[in-house]
Formats: C-alpha cells, sequence, structure tokens
C-alpha cells in the first residue's frame, strides 16, 4: 500500500524528513512514533498527499478518495450538524447509502442523540468522535490518524481500539500513546 | 451528473453556513451603503452623473473584496480544504460551488445598493445594470481563485487585495464604460470576453492552485 525510499521533505531550509524508507502492505498496521517536531505529521500529510516530497520516491496504492485522514484539524464545518458534515462528505467520498452509514457511524461512536446539533456546540472530544466518523465514512483502504487519541475519554478511546481492531486495509497510526494500539501494529517507525 | 451534485452540494453547504452565521451578507450590506453614503457627502453638488457612476464600480469593486476576503474562512478555521482537496471530486467543483456562492452574496447586496445609488445619485440604467451583473460574474470567478490562493499564506489579508486589485481593473474600465458612454454594448462585449477567458482559466487552473 505505502513504498517509501529516501523519503525527504524540506520546509524552506528546515529538513523535517529525511530518507525515510518505509513498505507497508495492504493489510498492514504502521505505528509511528516520535517527539514533538520529529515529523510524524508530515509523514502522515505525505501519504495523504496533502503535501509533495522534496526528495525521494513515494509510492501510495490508493486513489484519492480511498484516503481518510485524521490530521490535527478536525476537517468538519463548526456551522453544520454532525450529519450534515457527514451527508456532505459522503456525497463528496461517493460513499453508497450514506445516510445509512453516517448514522450507523453516528450511532457507534456515541453522537447520534446530538446529530442535528451543530459541531460548534461540540466538546473536543465530540469533534474528535465526529472527525473519526468523517475518516471512517467511506471505509478507506488506506487510513492515516495523527493523534487519534487526543482529547477521546476513555471511552472513546476503547471505541477506537476496537474500530481499529476490526478494521480491514492498510493503518498508520502517529501517536504518543503507543500502548493503545502496539498490539495491533505490523510495522514501526520511530523518529528520533 | 456527479459535478452538477457535487457543485449543488457545496454550493448548498455555503447557503447554508450564511444563513445560520450571518457573517459575510450583513457586513457587505453595510459595507455598500456606508461608502455610498459616504460618496454622497463627499461628491461636491452639482458634479456630474458621471462622477458618481465611478464612484457606484468604486463600491462594487471594494463590496466583492469583503466577501471574497471571507470566502474560504469556514475551510480555513477547521483544515476542512485538506478534506474536500482529498475527496475523489473533480476540484473544480470546490471552485465553482464557491463562486456561485459568492455570486449569490454579491447580487443580493447590490439589490439594496442599485436602489440606494439611485435614491443617493441618479437613476441606474439598463445598461448599467447589465454591466454590474458581467461584471459580478468576472469579480467572483477571478476573485474565488485568488481567495483559494491567498487562504494559504499567513498574509492572507493583504495578498488578496494586492493579488485581486490588478486583475479587477479591465472589469472596472469595462463597467465603467458600459455606465458613462453612450454606446455601451461594446463594453458589455468586453466584459462578457471577460468572463469567459477568465471563468476558463479559473477553471482549469484551481486544481493546482489547491494543490501544494
Amino acid at each position: 500500500m505505502i513504498h517509501a525510499r529516501g523519503l525527504s521533505r524540506r520546509f524552506g531550509r528546515k529538513r523535517v524528513l529525511d530518507g525515510v524508507d518505509l513498505d507497508l502492505p495492504e493489510s498492514g498496521f504502521l505505528l509511528v512514533t516520535g517527539p514533538n517536531g520529529s515529523g510524524k505529521t508530515t509523514l502522515l500529510r505525505l501519504c495523504a498527499g496533502l503535501l509533495v516530497p522534496t526528495g525521494g520516491s513515494l509510492e501510495i496504492a490508493a486513489d484519492r478518495g480511498e484516503i481518510g485522514f485524521l490530521g490535527h484539524d478536525p476537517l468538519v464545518y463548526r456551522g453544520l450538524t454532525a450529519l450534515e458534515n457527514l451527508e456532505l462528505y459522503g456525497r463528496l467520498y461517493r460513499v453508497p447509502e450514506r445516510r445509512e452509514r453516517s448514522g450507523m457511524l453516528l450511532e457507534r461512536f456515541g453522537l447520534w442523540e446530538v446529530r442535528n446539533d451543530r459541531v460548534a456546540s461540540y466538546s473536543r472530544g465530540m469533534i474528535q468522535r465526529l472527525s473519526l466518523c468523517r475518516a471512517l465514512l467511506h471505509e478507506p483502504r488506506l487510513l492515516l490518524l495523527d493523534e487519534p487519541f487526543n482529547a477521546l475519554d476513555t471511552a472513546g478511546a476503547e471505541l477506537l481500539q476496537r474500530e481499529l481492531a476490526e478494521r480491514r486495509g492498510a493503518t498508520v497510526v502517529a501517536t504518543h500513546d503507543p500502548d493503545r494500539v502496539s498490539r495491533l501494529a505490523t510495522a514501526r517507525l520511530a523518529f528520533a | 451528473m456527479n459535478y452538477a451534485g457535487d457543485v449543488a452540494a457545496l454550493l448548498r453547504k455555503d447557503l447554508l453556513l450564511e444563513l445560520r452565521a450571518k457573517e459575510t451578507l450583513p457586513a457587505m450590506a453595510i459595507f455598500v451603503l456606508a461608502a455610498l453614503t459616504v460618496f454622497h457627502f463627499a461628491l461636491p453638488s452639482g458634479s456630474s452623473d458621471l462622477a458618481a457612476d465611478g464612484l457606484l464600480w468604486i463600491a462594487i469593486l471594494f463590496t466583492a473584496l469583503l466577501g471574497l476576503s471571507r470566502a474560504f474562512v469556514a475551510e480555513r478555521e477547521q483544515g476542512v480544504l485538506d478534506g474536500l482537496v482529498m475527496s475523489p471530486c473533480d476540484r473544480s467543483a470546490i471552485w465553482l460551488a464557491k463562486s456561485l456562492s459568492a455570486l449569490t452574496f454579491l447580487v443580493l447586496v447590490e439589490a439594496i445598493a442599485l436602489p440606494a445609488f439611485s435614491v443617493f445619485f441618479a437613476p441606474v440604467s439598463l445598461t448599467t445594470v447589465a454591466a454590474v451583473a458581467l461584471a459580478d460574474v468576472g469579480l467572483c470567478t477571478v476573485g474565488t481563485l485568488l481567495a483559494a490562493m491567498a487562504v494559504a499564506s499567513r498574509t492572507r489579508e493583504l495578498l488578496l487585495p494586492l493579488l485581486f486589485l490588478p486583475l479587477a481593473l479591465p472589469i472596472v474600465v469595462g463597467g465603467v464604460g458600459a455606465s458613462v458612454t453612450a454606446n455601451g454594448g461594446r463594453y458589455l462585449g468586453f466584459l462578457l470576453v471577460y468572463d469567459l477567458v477568465f471563468a476558463i482559466i479559473c477553471w482549469a487552473s484551481f486544481e493546482y492552485v489547491v494543490a501544494e
């Protein structure tokens, strides 16, 4: 699913990623760890196609629309409700039976009762849950999660762990809390 | 079919956000009325209608700029543009929907501004109305592309006017020409050509603007 050789990325003069080699098979689970500023987010954004490498090669065997991405920003409209956000993403990501799929995810992530409330009224943890629903909505072949446990309470974190354990397809998780998903990992990448 | 559906879904979202937040449209309406009021008192009595027509175009231009500066605020605040860009929909659909929403806001504001101009200065001719309609299309298509470029920059508030005003200059020339000359048809044709050329350029180039 991901094949990288000598992957590098600079921002101006600053080299954030330098010569990363990476192979992740179709059903692999890559756990990325490292301190702040070590390049975890940059790696995920490169894999998502949101950044272009400045060196090396990167091949992703998933088309646009087959990638689910959870970054630092929730990527949802605060002025829309949870249901409206998922309806819009479902439309743009060509999700068949998107209403049913949205409802199922909202139910599973404990947001069904507040589905018609605007996101602006949500807590940070609820927004993170909605963001996970958005990333999972189109059943992506490649799921990229950047600090997915941020702001989640214990129940939310356990829910996500179950979701990841049941998932088919390739997954990349960058986290400061590797214990939560370490048993799922088939590959590890530790930045210094 | 998918393309039209995507544009409709994105446009509906923009209109819904504005309907709820009421941030852009009231600001544009107040701005254009305030500008016309200031112009009314700034223009010496006895000035010709030609001078007033010029001021109308200044008011429209800066009102459009005000609206365009807020075009991608919702996307910027929550990083939503990344989510839209990663979707399999044609990226030009994002531009087209945003241009149409900007156009809707501008037309709604002008529905207040043109009667107000008639009260403060002189009646607006049909040629001027046609010129304003054509100018709106150009302002919104070009302005939306530039707003998308500026939104990625830290100096976005500064960058948008710097990029937008030079490219809007032909619209002002065409608009003022259509309003003040006896034979405005030539200028309307000029505005139409501008709209077509820049709509095609913006439609084709948006993909590259939102890609890194």
